[in-house]
């Protein structure tokens, strides 16, 4: 599955009559720190999700296991809709810069959550907000490493 | 199937019903030698796998396999932990030489 936001929807008449009264959204999948990476995604909304939320969404055959969605000519569904991630280990994640600027005993140490992050914000923004938080700030925000909390929950 | 660390988790209270009650867990693929390899996925836990644990996955409708009868919406799924893995031809030094195995051996350090 992939961690996605909802950038938009998408409207469509003519279609192929299984995918009538489907809600179909635009998604942009995004790392688990909230950057968007990748492609646009076309997928049918299951879970009454809106712009704006970051969704868990399915792609492939598995798709057309979502409720509803059986024998449907589709291979992204959205799934969940997201109310936190939470990612400790970030060795991993060599593309997120300041994540990786953030130094590993600092994590241990406080046990607090540094790098909360507004998900719903615009993309090109939040990157931008997070890229520039200094570690002084980090700190006083007393939250847990890299977590991501969705502030529509 | 793939290899990966488990990087984080997932909380989505509003989802497909037969999701519910099962966990979801960040999973970052890795190669052998256990660098990261790829984009992270979100995949449904078969194992009680947690963070920082190295496992495999499967992807693909496979995933929703281990649930029949009932077959939720997953396209990747943790089904098993690893202990150890053997790949001469990866032969990476300093995992090695912390460890003090075998070349090629490297055992989970959470275990």
């Amino acid at each position: 599955m992939l961690l996605a936001r909802i950038v938009g929807t998408v409207v469509a008449t003519r279609k192929d009559e299984r995918l009538q009264s489907a809600k179909l959204m635009v998604v942009r999948p995004i790392d688990p720190s909230g950057k968007p990476e990748g492609n646009y995604l076309v997928a049918v909304d299951t879970v009454d999700a809106g712009v704006g939320e970051t969704v868990l969404v399915v792609s492939g055959s598995s798709a057309r296991m979502a409720s509803g969605l059986k024998d449907c000519p589709i291979d992204a569904a959205i799934v969940g809709v997201i109310d936190q991630i939470d990612v400790q280990d970030t060795r991993s994640r060599a593309a997120t810069e300041e994540t990786g600027s953030r130094s590993a005993t600092q994590t241990q140490e406080t046990g607090s959550r540094p790098a909360t992050q507004e998900t719903a914000s615009r993309p090109a923004t939040q990157t931008q907000e997070t890229g520039s938080r200094p570690a002084t700030q980090t700190q006083e925000t007393g939250s847990r490493p890299s977590t991501s909390r969705d502030p529509v929950s | 199937m793939q290899l990966a660390r488990v990087i984080g988790d997932v909380v989505a209270t509003v989802k497909d019903a037969n999701l519910h009650s099962h966990k979801l867990l960040i999973l970052q693929p890795m190669l052998p030698d256990l660098t990261a390899a790829g984009r992270a996925v979100v995949a449904v836990d078969w194992t009680g796998a947690g963070l920082g644990e190295h496992v495999f996955f499967v992807r693909g409708k496979e995933a929703s396999f281990p649930f029949l009868p009932s077959e939720p919406p997953v396209d990747a799924c943790v089904v098993g932990i690893v202990d150890e893995i053997d790949v001469p031809e990866t032969r990476p030094e300093s995992a090695t030489q912390e460890t003090g195995s075998r070349p090629g051996t490297i055992r989970d350090p959470v275990s």
